[in-house]
């Protein structure tokens, strides 16, 4: 019924394979847009903003960018941790070395190199295959949080070994380091996460994109078709490690202001991973989905008990957190493999054709 | 600079030839373990093409079901076969409650499914066990923990009696594990099952059957794992950090590869020591273990993209 396409016609191909086919997606999206925009806003406080709002942004982009690597071009990767700490190291360093930079081209700059460090890893990926590959990334992971450690002038040679943001100011306004507002921050990180959002959007819908599936989903075949697997693959790997790597600086800089080496360990890759694959493998939907659930879920269950009346030390509360966190996982992948986005997907479908079953 | 890289590393070997020894020494007891957390995978892979990332959590569970036991006031001689009972049932409700459902979904989802396994026996652990540190009940299970003491080439050696108690278990437990996979009928319906689900389940071999049966024998074999290695770590989640050790032994070796796990597994130990010892503290400021088995399997790996050992790749169009 809101979702009836009756009535929409496409009297060409340039409509038929336009960005939003049914009116009803367009309209959806604006008021997800100005909920974001404006709502959202006007009503969280603090402790939404730094436990909720913003993680979930955050991991979106990094989910974001394992997606295109992994559900795009069929390239599992489970160096994705290490990738946002070579984002967030460069950031870093060009903030210290540059003070008068402006914090949006650092970021956009430090994703160049960990699209640089993405591409040396990804090179093994034209020989390796599958898990091999896969075990092959947790050399990157390991080899590199190893380097953030022992290579002081990453961290500027500080005794804790830990990366302190500092204040900085953009226009006037204090948008990162501790004096910087929740709300300022979150309008800097929707505004990040939107513009790679369209971007990834029509880089995946075009050519590019379509040589990606091609690979993905069988790339000897698509090698048989003319298509440079080499180029494929390692485009892959740059456009996922650089949107990685901007999510790693967003992460250190915009919302956890410190960040020691062990944060980029590999608990932090499989977290991406999860959402990756509990929002669905080459959607973009998905990774918005799966980021609320993962960031979601913690924050509610540890409020959960309390809300109940039940008393429990907060270690117990922490341990039912990883269970939970864990039998969830299982539950989803074996209620739906494809992930949260299938559910959308369905969901609409039925909306359309409401309200006849086929 | 190239002479502390190729010339001193050497110098310093064979002047002090004892210290050497005991290098080579360590090294082989922790490519022993290496090598039998990657048997593990290489099991249930080899039976079900699922790669088991929840091998380490495993051994930790093992680990800590034996010494729960012991500590609840259970004898040592009565604590064994009841862990064993804990790892069967862990292998029955695994393969009834995240398999089953998710026979014939791709490997990733599988891959995702065994992670999901880890983080729930974590909390599920923690909470039973509690997160701090035990001790390995090595005393009371007949393991020595003497050492021995020799003087070679006019040095000194030491090698612990448990150690050697470590290797003579592990190679009796290979060898029982191959007699068992070559000559038994349940060994040959497992690889049976390894060579072709379809065809293996055409001629009657029970799946759901086998998969409880690799998964037991994998906990057993994490369960060898987490004595061994809590007698000489003590029994923690730390632990599980090792399963992270067996992933380039198992890249080394190749996936499917018994033997492979074998010989990558001792490989990677002696190596890494080495390169700890020899090049890594005095030129990388240490800790290098964490990421060298990794980046070696990885060299190894872009000349022999299935392992050392792996059956051979072959894709049709």
């Amino acid at each position: 019924m809101l979702y009836r396409t009756a009535g929409q016609f496409k009297t060409t191909y340039e409509a038929d394979h336009a960005l939003f086919p049914v009116r009803q997606d367009a309209i959806l999206l604006g008021v997800i847009l100005t909920l974001a925009f404006v709502i959202l806003p006007l009503t969280a406080n603090e402790f939404v903003f730094k436990a909720l709002l913003i993680p979930v942004l955050i991991y979106t982009l990094a989910a974001l960018g394992l997606n295109i690597l992994t559900g795009y071009a069929g390239q599992l990767s489970l160096g994705t941790g290490a990738f946002m700490g070579v984002g967030a190291y460069a950031c870093y360093k060009i903030i210290t070395i540059f003070p008068e930079v402006n914090l949006l081209v650092a970021i956009a700059l430090s994703g160049f190199f960990s699209a640089a460090v993405g591409v040396a890893f990804g090179v093994p990926s034209l020989r390796i295959k599958g898990f091999y590959l896969a075990i092959a990334t947790l050399a990157a992971q390991f080899f590199l949080v190893w380097l953030f450690e022992k290579w002081a002038w990453l961290y500027n040679y500080s005794a804790s070994g830990a990366i302190q943001v500092p204040t900085i100011e953009m226009f006037g306004v204090v948008v990162a380091g501790p004096n910087a507002k929740a709300i300022t921050q979150y309008y800097f990180v929707l505004g990040v996460v939107t513009l790679v959002t369209m971007l990834a959007i029509n880089i995946t819908r075009g050519r590019i994109g379509r040589i990606w599936k091609s690979v993905r989903d069988m790339d000897i075949a698509a090698e048989l078709v003319g298509i440079n697997l080499m180029k494929a693959k390692l485009s892959a790997f740059f456009v996922s490690s650089y949107i990685v790597g901007i999510s790693g600086a967003l992460f250190v800089f915009l919302w956890r202001g410190a960040a020691e080496p062990n944060l980029f360990d590999i608990p932090l890759s499989f977290r991406v991973l999860f959402i990756v694959i509990i929002g669905g493998l080459g959607s973009i939907l998905g990774n918005y989905l799966g980021a609320m659930l993962i960031v979601a879920l913690p924050v509610v269950l540890s409020y959960l008990p309390g809300a109940l009346g039940i008393p429990i030390s907060s270690s117990m509360v922490e341990h039912l957190n990883t269970m939970t966190v864990g039998a969830l996982i299982i539950f989803f992948l074996i209620a739906e493999p494809h992930g949260l986005a299938r559910f959308w997907a369905v969901l609409r479908e039925k909306l359309i054709i409401w309200p006849f079953p086929h | 600079m190239l002479n502390d890289i190729l010339i001193k590393p050497f110098a310093d070997m064979f002047g002090a030839p004892d210290f050497l020894l005991q290098v080579l020494w360590e090294g082989l007891v922790s490519g022993v373990l290496y090598a039998l957390i990657a048997l593990g995978f290489v099991l249930i892979y080899k039976s079900s093409r699922i790669f088991n990332f929840a091998q380490g959590i495993m051994v930790v569970f093992a680990a800590l079901t034996l010494v729960g036991l012991y500590e609840k006031g259970v004898p040592a001689w009565m604590a064994l076969p009841l862990t064993l009972g804990v790892m069967y049932l862990l292998a029955m409700s695994i393969e009834r409650v995240v398999l089953r459902p998710l026979v014939n979904q791709p490997d990733i989802i599988l891959f995702m499914a065994t992670i999901g396994i880890t983080l729930f026996l974590i909390g599920f652990g923690e909470i039973i066990f509690g997160g701090e540190n035990k001790v390995m009940i090595t005393e009371q299970l007949g393991i020595p923990t003497g050492s021995w003491e020799f003087e070679p080439f006019g040095g000194f050696l030491s090698i612990e009696q448990r150690d050697v108690t470590a290797v003579v278990g592990a190679v009796v437990l290979v060898a029982a594990l191959l007699l068992f996979l070559n000559k038994s009928k349940m060994g040959r319906a497992i690889r049976a099952l390894g060579d072709d689900h379809q065809a293996a389940l055409s001629v009657g071999i029970s799946l759901s059957t086998i998969w409880v049966v690799v998964w037991f024998i994998a906990g057993v074999i994490a369960l060898a794992t987490g004595i061994v290695w809590g007698s000489r770590a003590g029994v923690s989640f730390a632990l599980e950090v090792i399963a992270y050790k067996a992933l380039p032994v198992l890249m080394l070796g190749g996936l499917e590869s018994v033997l492979g796990a074998i010989v990558g597994g001792l490989a990677i130990g002696i190596l890494e020591k080495l390169f700890e010892i020899y090049w890594g503290q005095p030129l990388l400021g240490g800790n290098t273990e964490t990421w060298f088995a990794f980046v070696l399997a990885l060299i190894v790996l872009l000349f022999r993209p299935q392992g050392l050992f792996g059956e051979r790749i072959i894709e049709r169009v």
